[in-house]
């Protein structure tokens, strides 16, 4: 018996294969001032191939004026991600149709502008770029969560969110027309 | 000289039969059962944390996606905890008197960050990925359960190798359609087996055999 005790007692005693002497990514560290394991880069430090030379590209600026145009063409399935990530980042507080109806506005935080109204209707896409990388007055900057193209695709679903709330029956391709109205249409989108 | 062995040294004997073979019971119950155990485990148990952020609250109740916070889990191994600037999008304007987001607050003045207590932590000598299981269809919720119900985090699964072992083995009892991975109130369809056999086809989830050879989670 007391052996089996024994056999109990020293299972699952040393740790070493447990806890190597590694750092997970973000783990804590005793060994730098600041308690951190990841060291921050150092300021101006540029990695090779990765020089932003495109000012288009990243900061939606050429030659700082605010652009009206796309970096890259803008397809389907860039529009498609850009509606994931609005839906992931933008719609807590814009809400799902731009509107600024979101679940957080709702708990009190300060209610942004509607994307449909008309001076954002008629902003450059470069705007709205831009106030995702720099921040724009209460709103924070969602550089460090949203990379540069999905930044853009997401641009680019504002714009379609905009046309789409603005739709008029000129825009219904003649044979759907007659659909709209009709109780249980997925005319969604067009009757808000 | 007097006998060594007394009459009723027998029964002893007798009795130690039994002994040693309950003993030899308990003894392989508890090699089973401890490891096993809620206590070993700490499944279910959450831990302290600086402050007491509630997925309940935020995912459940706000409707925050995962992504939003923990933005590298479909790219790479590391899921990403989110850092204090995160928390200032909203709390900048939000509970910015209440006392309980001081840490959060003095974090983001000082530029130190939060120390987070770990819930999940794997042995150093396995490898995990998130990426690879999210593009697979493998929902948050089959291995975290539904975190938009816990105010405070905890763990639902053990982690231990069996429990790995047991989805590697069969993928398809386990899987979802891409775009539900993030979906906490996800059930699966009475078909379940039907429609992961095809998931399984169409993600090219690799054999069963590659799978659970041992370099794959040691290497
Ligand atoms: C935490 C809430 C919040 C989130 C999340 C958020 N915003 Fe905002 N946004 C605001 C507020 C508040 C304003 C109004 C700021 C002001 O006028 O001070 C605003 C304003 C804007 C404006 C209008 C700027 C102008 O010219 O008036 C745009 C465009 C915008 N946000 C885009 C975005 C995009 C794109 C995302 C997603 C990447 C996003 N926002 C996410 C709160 C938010
Ligand atoms: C508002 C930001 C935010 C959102 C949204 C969010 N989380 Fe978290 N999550 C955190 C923070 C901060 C922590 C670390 C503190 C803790 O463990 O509670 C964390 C911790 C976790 C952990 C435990 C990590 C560990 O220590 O082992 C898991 C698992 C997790 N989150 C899953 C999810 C899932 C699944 C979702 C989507 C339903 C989600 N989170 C949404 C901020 C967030
Ligand atoms: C998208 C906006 C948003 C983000 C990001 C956010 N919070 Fe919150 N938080 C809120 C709102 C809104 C409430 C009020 C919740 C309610 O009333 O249900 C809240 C409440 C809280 C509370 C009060 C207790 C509770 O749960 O109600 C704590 C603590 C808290 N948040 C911590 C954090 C931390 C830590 C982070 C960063 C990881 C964070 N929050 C990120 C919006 C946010
Ligand atoms: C196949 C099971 C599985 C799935 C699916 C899964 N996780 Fe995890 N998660 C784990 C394990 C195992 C760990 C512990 C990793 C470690 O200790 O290195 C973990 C750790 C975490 C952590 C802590 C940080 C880290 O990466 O170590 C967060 C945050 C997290 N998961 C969030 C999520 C979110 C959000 C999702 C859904 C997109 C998700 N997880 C899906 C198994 C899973
Ligand atoms: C609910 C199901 C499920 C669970 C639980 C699960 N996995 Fe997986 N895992 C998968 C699937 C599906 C794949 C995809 C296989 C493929 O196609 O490569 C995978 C792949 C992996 C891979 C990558 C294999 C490769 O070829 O690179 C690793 C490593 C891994 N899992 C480790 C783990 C570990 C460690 C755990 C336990 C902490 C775990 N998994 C738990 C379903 C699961
Ligand atoms: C799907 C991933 C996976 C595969 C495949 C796998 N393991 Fe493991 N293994 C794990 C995890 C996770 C743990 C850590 C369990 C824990 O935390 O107690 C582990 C732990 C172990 C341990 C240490 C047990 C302990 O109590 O500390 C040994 C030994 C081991 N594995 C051997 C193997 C061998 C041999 C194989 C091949 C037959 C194998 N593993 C295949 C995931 C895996």
């Amino acid at each position: 018996m007391c052996v089996a005790f024994a056999l109990v007692a020293v299972t699952a005693c040393r740790q070493d294969m447990q806890d190597q002497p590694r750092y997970k990514p973000l783990a804590a560290s005793d060994f730098f001032k600041d308690g951190a394991s990841a060291r921050p880069l150092v300021a101006d430090t540029v990695a090779r191939g990765q020089a932003r030379l495109d000012s288009l590209l990243y900061t939606g600026k050429v030659d700082g004026v605010v652009v009206d145009q796309f970096p890259f063409p803008v397809t389907q399935a860039v529009l498609d991600r850009g509606q994931e990530r609005f839906d992931i980042f933008c719609s807590p507080c814009h809400g799902p149709l731009g509107d600024g109806d979101g679940m957080v506005v709702r708990r009190g935080f300060r209610r942004p502008p509607s994307y449909h109204i008309d001076r954002l209707r008629d902003a450059p896409v470069g705007h709205f770029f831009d106030v995702m990388t720099n921040g724009f007055g209460a709103m924070q900057d969602y550089r460090a969560q949203v990379p540069v193209r999905d930044r853009w695709a997401i641009a680019a679903y504002i714009r379609a969110l905009q046309l789409s709330q603005h739709a008029t029956m000129a825009d219904v391709p003649p044979a759907g027309r007659a659909t709209l109205g009709r109780p249980a249409s997925s005319g969604q989108e067009s009757q808000r | 000289m007097s006998q060594i062995f007394t009459k009723n040294a027998n029964t002893l004997a007798r009795a130690s039969l039994v002994a040693v073979v309950l003993a030899g019971g308990v003894f392989g119950w508890l090699i089973v059962a401890v490891p096993r155990s809620d206590y070993i485990t700490r499944v279910d148990v959450p831990r302290p944390q600086p402050v007491p952020f509630s997925h309940k609250h935020h995912a459940g109740g706000m409707g925050i996606d995962c992504r939003y916070c923990h933005t590298t889990v479909e790219t790479s191994g590391f899921a990403n905890i989110p850092p204090t600037k995160t928390c200032m999008n909203c709390h900048s304007q939000l509970f910015t008197n209440a006392a309980l987001l001081e840490p959060v607050r003095a974090s983001f003045r000082n530029d130190t960050p939060l120390a987070w207590t770990r819930v999940h932590d794997l042995p150093d000598f396995v490898y995990f990925d998130h990426s690879i299981h999210v593009s697979k269809g493998v929902g948050c919720a089959t291995c975290h359960g539904r975190v938009d119900q816990m105010p405070l985090m905890y763990k639902e699964n053990t982690l231990q190798m069996e429990w790995c072992i047991n989805c590697h083995r069969h993928p398809e009892e386990f899987l979802r359609p891409r775009d539900q991975v993030f979906n906490m109130q996800y059930q699966p369809p009475a078909n379940q087996i039907e429609l992961g056999r095809r998931l399984v086809k169409e993600y090219n989830v690799a054999g069963v055999q590659q799978i659970t050879s041992c370099s794959t989670c040691h290497r």
